[in-house]
Parts: C-alpha cells; sequence; structure tokens
C-alpha cells in the first residue's frame, strides 16, 4: 500500500498496460511532448515512445473517430480527451460508431477503446469548460460509463477499463488528480460495475460518484455530529449500475440521498432514484431526494458558482429531509 | 487504345462478372424492397459498378475496406456471399450481420470489410483508425477509404487527412462522386475546382480518374495501392461515376431529367464498355456471356430464395451484442 495522487495512479495503470499488451497506446491532445495539459501521462512519452504515445492534432472529432478504427481493427486505445466537454465535438462517433458497432454488425465488430479526461466543473472556467456529462455518455446501451473518486479508484478501475472488451467513457475530474490516497501495490484492478462503500451507518444512504463522494463525506461528517450516520456509498461505475449494493443499504437505512455534480432533470440521480422505487418501493421510509448542480449553465462569478454546484451543506439538507428531522 | 487488362483476358471476365453479379443482385433488390421484402433506407450501387469491382482487383484479401451506407456492392466484391447480403436486406438471422444490421451496415471482417457506416463522412476517420492499426502492427496493409462526394464537405474528412498524411498512413480516399449528393447537384454544394484536389494543403497528392471504365480505374488504383502500400502516405482519388437510380429507394428522383441517365446508360454505362471489349478483343463470344449471366442470374435467385427462407432473428438476439461479455475479449 502506498500514498499516491490521482494522476500518478492513472499514469501507473496506463504504464502497466502498456507494458502488458502492446496492442494499449495513447492518443489524444498533448499527451506526448507536453506530458499531458494536467500532467496524467508524465513520463509516458519517454518510455513508450513516439509510436504509442501519439499527440495530436486539436481535431475531437477526427481523432475519436480514427482511434475507434483503430479499435476495431483490434488495437486497444486509450483516447484523452483534454476535458470532457470537448468530448462533444466527437459525440458521433461516440454514440453512433463505438456504441453501436458491435450490434449492428451481429457482434462481428468490437471496440475496445476508453475515452479518458476531466469530466464536471473545474474552478472559475465558466460553462462551456464545467459540466458533468455522465448521464449523456449513460444513456447510450453499448458504452460502460466509469467514475472513479480515490486514488485506488483511479488506478483499479482504469486498469480494467483498459482491458474491457467494450468502449469505456472514464470521466476522471480535475480537482481531485492532486488528491492523495492508498493505492494497493502490484497489479489491482477493480471490477466494473461494482459500488465501493465509503462509509457506513444505518440512517440514510448518501449515493454519489467522483468528487460528490468528497462532499458526501464531509456531510456525513456533520450529520454524524446531530447523530445521523449516513452510509456513503461511491458508485464507481455509473453504467452498469450497481444497483443491488444501493438497494442493500436502503434495505437498512430506508433513505435516500443520490449526489451528482451535473443537472437533475434526465440524470444519474433521476436514474438511482427510478431504480430504488422500481426494485426497493417497500424498503423507503420516506421519498429519495436528488442533490445536484443548478439548473442552469455554471457561472463564472465565485458566489454564484458556489451557490450552482452541490456543497456538503445541501446534502446535509436533504438528509435531514429524508430524515424528518430539522423540522 | 490497348488496355494492359487486354493482356490477362481472364482479369476482364472476371470484371464483368463481378459487376453484372453487382447490378442483377442490386436490380433484385430493388424489386424485393417493392415487394415490401426488404424496409427502411436502402442505396442501391447501380451504375457505379466499375468503380469498386476494378479497385478491389488492385488490393489483397488482407486489405480493408471500408464505405457508407451504400455497401452491398463492397461486401459482395469482397467477397461475401449474395445469400448473407441479402439475407441481412431481409432482416433475416442467416443475414451477415445476423439481420441486426440491415442495408445499410453490412460488416465482414473475415473479408476485411470493415462497413457499412450510415452517417455520412463517419467512416472516414474509422477508415483511418483501420489503416493506424495496419502501420501501427508494421504490416504492408492497405485500407481502402470510400466516401461520396456529398461526405466530401464533411468536417471530419478534413479532420482525417491531416492526420492520415501527418502520419502517412496506408490509406486511399476514394471519393465516388455519382453527381449528386441524395438530391443535390454537386455543382450546388461544392466550392472550388476538383475533390481531387481537396487534399492538397495537406500534402495528399489527388487524381481524378473516368469511374465508369473498370479498366481504367483498375489501372490507375493499381499505381496508387503500390505508393500507398509502399509508405507514400494516403492519396485521394476521385471516381467520376454516376448513380442510374434514386438516392435511396424513397427518392423521387425529381432533380435530374430521364434524358440525362438515358444518355450516360447508352454512351458510358461500365458493362456494356466490358461486354463490348469482350467481345472485340475475342476473349468471349457471345455463348460465354450468356453463360455468365446466366450464373449471374442463378446465383442472385438462389441469394433471394435463401434471404426469404432464412428465420427471422431469434427474439433472444434483441439483447444480444450490445456489450461483449467480459472475458470474450
Amino acid at each position: 500500500m502506498a500514498a499516491v495522487t490521482v494522476r500518478q495512479a492513472l499514469r501507473d495503470a496506463m504504464a502497466e498496460e502498456m507494458r502488458a499488451d502492446e496492442r494499449v497506446f495513447l492518443i489524444g491532445e498533448e499527451v506526448a511532448e507536453y506530458q499531458g495539459a494536467y500532467k496524467v501521462s508524465q513520463g509516458l512519452l519517454e518510455e513508450f515512445g513516439t509510436a504509442r504515445i501519439i499527440d495530436t492534432p486539436i481535431t475531437e472529432h477526427g481523432f475519436a473517430g480514427l482511434a475507434i478504427g483503430a479499435a476495431m481493427a483490434g488495437l486497444r486505445p486509450i483516447t484523452e480527451f483534454m476535458t470532457f466537454n470537448f468530448a462533444l465535438q466527437a459525440m458521433d462517433q461516440i454514440i453512433n460508431s463505438a456504441a453501436k458497432t458491435l450490434y449492428m454488425s451481429g457482434g462481428q465488430v468490437s471496440c475496445p477503446i476508453v475515452f479518458r479526461g476531466p469530466n464536471g466543473a473545474a474552478a472559475r472556467v465558466a460553462a462551456q469548460h464545467s459540466q458533468d456529462l455522465a448521464s449523456w455518455f449513460a444513456h447510450v446501451p453499448g458504452l460502460k460509463v466509469v467514475a472513479p473518486f480515490s486514488a485506488g479508484d483511479a488506478k483499479g478501475l482504469l486498469k480494467s477499463a483498459i482491458r474491457d472488451p467494450n468502449p469505456v467513457i472514464f470521466l476522471e475530474n480535475e480537482i481531485l488528480y492532486g488528491a492523495t490516497s492508498d493505492v494497493p501495490d502490484g497489479d489491482f484492478a477493480l471490477p466494473l460495475g461494482e459500488a465501493g462503500v465509503e462509509r457506513s451507518g444505518g440512517d440514510v444512504t448518501v449515493v454519489a460518484y467522483s468528487i460528490m463522494v468528497a462532499k458526501a463525506l464531509e456531510a456525513a461528517s456533520s450529520l454524524a455530529r446531530e447523530g445521523i450516520e449516513a452510509d456513503v456509498i461511491n458508485l464507481r461505475t455509473i453504467r452498469p449500475l450497481d444497483t443491488r449494493t444501493i438497494l442493500e443499504s436502503v434495505s437498512r437505512t430506508g433513505r435516500l440521498v443520490i449526489v451528482e455534480e451535473g443537472w437533475s432533470f434526465a440524470g444519474i440521480g433521476a436514474e438511482v432514484a427510478a431504480a430504488v422505487i422500481a426494485e426497493g418501493f417497500d424498503l423507503l421510509d420516506a421519498p429519495p431526494r436528488r442533490v445536484s448542480a443548478a439548473d442552469a449553465p455554471l457561472p463564472y462569478a465565485a458566489n454564484l458558482e458556489a451557490m450552482a454546484l452541490p456543497r456538503p451543506d445541501d446534502i446535509a439538507a436533504a438528509v435531514r429531509d429524508v430524515c424528518y428531522t430539522g423540522l | 487504345m490497348v488496355s494492359p487488362a487486354s493482356a490477362d483476358p481472364g482479369l476482364l471476365t472476371g470484371f464483368y462478372r463481378n459487376m453484372l453479379l453487382v447490378r442483377r443482385f442490386e436490380e433484385k433488390v430493388g424489386q424485393m424492397y417493392g415487394m415490401g421484402l426488404i424496409g427502411g433506407f436502402c442505396h442501391l450501387y447501380i451504375g457505379q459498378e466499375a468503380v469498386v469491382v476494378g479497385m478491389n482487383a488492385a488490393i489483397r484479401a488482407d486489405d480493408a475496406v471500408i464505405t457508407s451506407y451504400r455497401c452491398h456492392a463492397h461486401a459482395l466484391v469482397r467477397g461475401v456471399t449474395p445469400k448473407a447480403v441479402m439475407a441481412e436486406l431481409t432482416g433475416r438471422s442467416g443475414g451477415i450481420s445476423k439481420g441486426k444490421g440491415g442495408s445499410m451496415h453490412i460488416f465482414d471482417t473475415a473479408h476485411g470489410f470493415y462497413g457499412g457506416h450510415g452517417i455520412v463522412g463517419a467512416q472516414v476517420p474509422i477508415g483511418a483508425g483501420v489503416a493506424f492499426a495496419q502501420k501501427y502492427r508494421n504490416t504492408d496493409n492497405v485500407t481502402l477509404v470510400f466516401f461520396g462526394e456529398g461526405a466530401a464537405n464533411q468536417g471530419q474528412v478534413y479532420e482525417t487527412f491531416n492526420m492520415a498524411s501527418l502520419w502517412k498512413l496506408p490509406c486511399v480516399f476514394v471519393v465516388e462522386n455519382n453527381r449528386y449528393a441524395m438530391g443535390t447537384a454537386v455543382g450546388r454544394i461544392k466550392a472550388g475546382t476538383g475533390i481531387f484536389r481537396r487534399g492538397e494543403a495537406f500534402g495528399i497528392p489527388g487524381i481524378e480518374v473516368d469511374g465508369m471504365d473498370v479498366e481504367t480505374v483498375h489501372e490507375a488504383s493499381k499505381d496508387v495501392v503500390a505508393r500507398v502500400r509502399g509508405g507514400g502516405g494516403p492519396v485521394l482519388v476521385e471516381m467520376l461515376t454516376y448513380r442510374y437510380r434514386g438516392h435511396s429507394m424513397s427518392d423521387p428522383v425529381k432533380y435530374r431529367t430521364r434524358t440525362e441517365v438515358q444518355k450516360v446508360r447508352e454512351e458510358q454505362d461500365a458493362i456494356d464498355q466490358v461486354r463490348a471489349r469482350l467481345v472485340e478483343r475475342g476473349v468471349a463470344d457471345d455463348a460465354e456471356l450468356r453463360r455468365i449471366d446466366r450464373d449471374v442470374k442463378e446465383q442472385v435467385a438462389e441469394a433471394a430464395e435463401f434471404a426469404q427462407q432464412s428465420p427471422e432473428p431469434d427474439p433472444g438476439e434483441l439483447m444480444t451484442d450490445v456489450l461483449v461479455a467480459s472475458g470474450d475479449g
């Protein structure tokens, strides 16, 4: 066990998988000579050379399509979007080509590719550079969607994503890149589709992913001082959704709060709530609550930006609501 | 003109047979569509046969081909059986994609055929990616990336030109200019000069080829493929061709005159040209040509029969092939 940053964990995962499998290569803007716009690919060019660490022009639609073609021809591309905001340029290739070709070809043409990069709000970069796109991708059959929180998640999930024979959308978070936590030694992989329980408590289930897990844990600490103990579930994988872990928790707590950084309309929170209501209606002692971004583009002004994103206080308030305390 | 193909009579006869197969196949598709046996969008290749037949003869079995939704012919000349293509069109389990792709999504990677793509232009970066994989593996394979003159206005085509040239990818970009992007004549949507020159700014040489003459197509393609296979980087080939039918089966073709179509058929038809040459050069007599016609007709009839007899996909197929099961990869 060693304490490393999320950034290092991601780099280690890529390096280990590239050493193990020659089909794996990294492609994207500034990934090679610049060492990554966020320094995630630091040192990879030196180890693997220009044939496998490939700087692209600024051409998201084009290089996403090219990487998809390489995957269809049997390689294992890791495709970095400098941020997922720019993946919107490549959406047609991701949805219509990567996600659907296996089905349309009757199982002949698979697309083992990872699209990775920071997703969600950064700090003070305004609306076009700050959005959580998890629900966009999670909507589509044929894609897996992963969102790590800790360094261990980052390494273990990225290794599994690279090994997965399907297209995987791997949603990192810029603010978490520098966060440090323990990562098990050796060839450590976490299975896709399994959530983690970050904190155990019997009063309420709080489901979150990515940086919202940190906010949920902060809220849980302050709630504990009020005598409310929260189960905090880190989804890790958004699709396929681990409803079993969520339902198991709700069966003990009877109460559910879902936290997402994105907008609530047709969001991940809605999906989790629907799954729990459909499969565990009798387990619930209160209507589920969602905590999400304000239903507006993200503002630049510091005070408005802070108001727009879910804060620990918002989560704590939602928990008190579902626990019928503080009324 | 004495074409080198005349030195290889078998080749010219093969061209004739393959072009005829494509035409008779597509004519049958048109009939079956009219009978309600084929649904959805369906784009016929009639008129353009010389392009795929001539180009396919210039590449090897282990090379790759990718195209748009007008894909039946490309699959057939790569060696996919007419039965497997036709049953895909009728949406049956015997189809090459188990009936789950339909007319626009024929794939057969065993024959190096990567589809069959429905979004105009999307196959261009994907094809460059297949070429990227060929180069990554240090093979000397090439990929033919087909697209229409309509797709030549999509931005991703130029994003791809840039990368393909920068990285000297082994791809031949082939514009099948059939003069109409759906219902819009090419002159109404194309700024500048010939499409074949649109790679120049990226350092991609281009040539314009009479796409109605299969021998010309073949000769030009051999040179281009040799250059690309030798590591010279991508080349852009504009094939001047013509489709006789509508853009798709639902196109009433109000945007051009019957006279225009008739003129091309009479003066430039790819199959008629080769038939005349076969006789003229003494390669095949009428009896031989009739035998080929009969064989092809039989082959197509068998495919049509198979495509109607093949059962619909099992209901269980609805939820298969959404994801590859972990461990299968």
